[in-house]
């Protein structure tokens, strides 16, 4: 990340797409997410994606909060600028963190079942209601606790389409299990539990998970040269 | 001074190497280069091996001015890769193996182009992509192996190469990626393809089969020229690694990336690498022949990592495999 950007008011981090600002706006405190052009890319693929990812995040959460399924609150989009102003989901953290905290205390992976169903059962009204997330990772759902359990909230809808085609489902939890697996050591059980509760509580979800495992074929079988 | 032999033959290059201590010491290879059109098959390039493995042997001996006796290990490809070559040369580095009494030591294809990069580099924890013919990878490592956090989920990046190639009817000579290459470095107009990236993971089948429908009327309208393919497929396919690269880095908090595997001896590639790297004050290993391009060296330096620390295989594990994947693999040698 540039030094300007690090300077400037209210900087939280820059992924790989955006940077993250929070500031504040009418004394509330907000998000905002600012895509910026990649200059590797050539300019017209860069233009077309950066302003399709836009409309993909923006069009995905409306459509969560429409369906029930807790987002951040977009407060205004600005496309000139590629930015969004959402709200700042105030004390929670990715599941990501959640779960490294957990095992540094001394946990055992083993031990969060109950966080494995309530992401599946996440991921299952997510595909129940046709929105596919694109790049489901830890890091790309928030945690928060509240006074009877906790609030899973997906984010980062850059990558995310709508539509129900079990392929895509089925891509949708591999990019995860992949992600996952890769990231959190041990975790085979903890994502077991995920597509257990994913496919009870999602009635597409058999289906999802027959491709599930066509796709995982499809890395396995491939061959591979060179 | 420990001493290996490495010999690989896994696609379509054969070629033998001795590593004294990280340094290379020979590294002879050849590489089965057929007519334009057509791809490598197992059974010819197999024949391609047996025919040449042995001169090459002579060769890499005579270079690195050694006699058996002071190797201390052969090495040789386990996997993947494809069978029949693959076979022809498991059969001369087992026979050796007896013959000079020496251990032997089987490698994966992919750890070698890490490992190898890694002493060339001395990048100590580089975020790795492996582009070949084969294979498409974003690798890194913790606790003892080589994790995959993002790949393709169809065919990989240098086949989907290929096969344009030969759509086109370029040349395999010295390889069919260079060629379009080349191509693409006049190429202006660029065509939208699609572009496909889920999570960390990529598919090229659905470009490959949009500019296949359509590379013959384009060419034919004159709407499009052939370096206006190359440039466009160019762009958009290696927009998508880069994209998932980053991604990966910026998943790992990494700050330096290498790129191994023959596709990363793209100019364009390393170009936009380091353009990206750049922008998130990350740093590109600089590309390298050693590491880029299937070599017996490679294969040595990674068997001599596994030696050194203590690794023996049983004769009965010196088979080889054609799927063998980078995170099977317990890395004995690092923290």
């Amino acid at each position: 990340m540039s030094e300007s950007h690090v300077q400037e008011e209210g900087f939280l981090f820059q992924g790989a797409e955006a940077r993250v600002y929070k500031k504040t706006l009418y004394g509330k405190q907000i998000i905002i997410k600012e895509r910026f052009s990649k200059k590797y890319r050539h300019p017209v693929l860069d233009s077309h994606l950066t302003d399709q990812r836009l409309k993909s995040e923006v069009r995905a959460i409306l459509k969560c909060s429409s369906c029930g399924i807790k987002t951040p609150v977009i407060y205004m989009v600005d496309f000139n600028s590629s930015k969004i102003y959402m709200e700042y989901i105030a004390e929670s953290i990715t599941i990501r963190d959640y779960i490294e905290n957990f095992l540094k205390d001394g946990g055992n992976i083993n031990e969060l079942a109950s966080l494995g169903r309530q992401m599946g059962k996440l991921i299952g009204s997510l595909h129940a209601n046709g929105i596919i997330h694109g790049d489901l990772t830890t890091s790309n759902i928030l945690i928060k606790s509240k006074e009877s359990g906790c609030d899973l909230i997906p984010i980062d809808f850059g990558l995310s389409s709508l539509g129900r085609l079990p392929e895509d489902q089925g891509v949708d939890l591999y990019v995860l299990e992949r992600a996952m697996l890769s990231t959190h050591l041990n975790s085979e059980k903890l994502f077991e539990e995920l597509l257990d509760e994913y496919r009870l509580s999602f009635q597409g979800g058999l289906e999802a998970l027959n491709k599930l495992s066509e796709v995982r074929m499809r890395g396995r079988k491939r061959t591979m040269v060179g | 001074m420990p001493i290996a032999i490495g010999f690989e033959g896994s696609a379509n290059k054969i070629g033998v190497g001795i590593i004294r201590d990280g340094e290379v010491i020979s590294n002879p290879r050849m590489t089965y280069i057929t007519p334009p059109g057509l791809g490598f098959q197992p059974r010819d390039t197999a024949k391609h091996h047996r025919e040449n493995v042995l001169s090459i042997l002579k060769e890499a001996l005579r270079e690195a001015n050694i006699t058996p006796k002071e190797i201390d290990v052969v090495c040789f490809t386990k996997g993947p890769g494809m069978a029949a070559p693959l076979i022809s040369v498991a059969v001369v580095a087992r026979t050796l193996a007896q013959l000079w009494k020496k251990p032997l030591l089987g490698v994966n294809h992919c750890i070698g182009h890490i490992e190898m990069g890694r002493v060339v580099t001395k990048a100590d924890n580089p975020t790795v992509l492996y582009v070949s013919g084969g294979n498409t990878q974003v690798i890194a490592y913790s606790e003892n192996r080589y994790r995959i956090f993002g790949e393709t989920i169809d065919l990989a990046v240098g086949n989907c190469l290929d096969r344009f190639a030969r759509l086109l009817n370029l040349s395999n000579d010295p390889s069919p990626g260079y060629n379009i290459e080349l191509l693409a470095r006049n190429g202006k107009k660029f065509l939208e393809l699609p572009y496909c990236v889920k999570g960390m993971d990529v598919s090229f089948s659905g470009l490959l089969s949009f500019i296949e429908e359509r590379a013959a009327s384009l060419l034919r309208k004159n709407e499009y020229t052939r370096e206006d393919l190359c440039f466009s497929l160019q762009e958009t396919i290696f927009a998508m690694l880069v994209e998932i690269t980053e991604r990966a880095m910026a998943h790992c908090g990494s700050k330096q990336v290498l790129v191994v595997g023959g596709v990363g001896c793209n100019i364009r590639l390393q170009q936009m690498l380091q353009i990206m790297a750049e922008e998130r004050n990350a740093s590109v290993c600089a590309m390298d022949e050693r590491y880029c391009i299937d070599n017996g060296a490679m294969i040595a330096q990674a068997g001599l990592q596994m030696f050194t620390h203590g690794q023996r295989m049983d004769w009965n594990e010196t088979f080889c495999t054609q799927r063998y994947r980078t995170d099977d693999v317990y890395v004995s040698w690092r923290d």
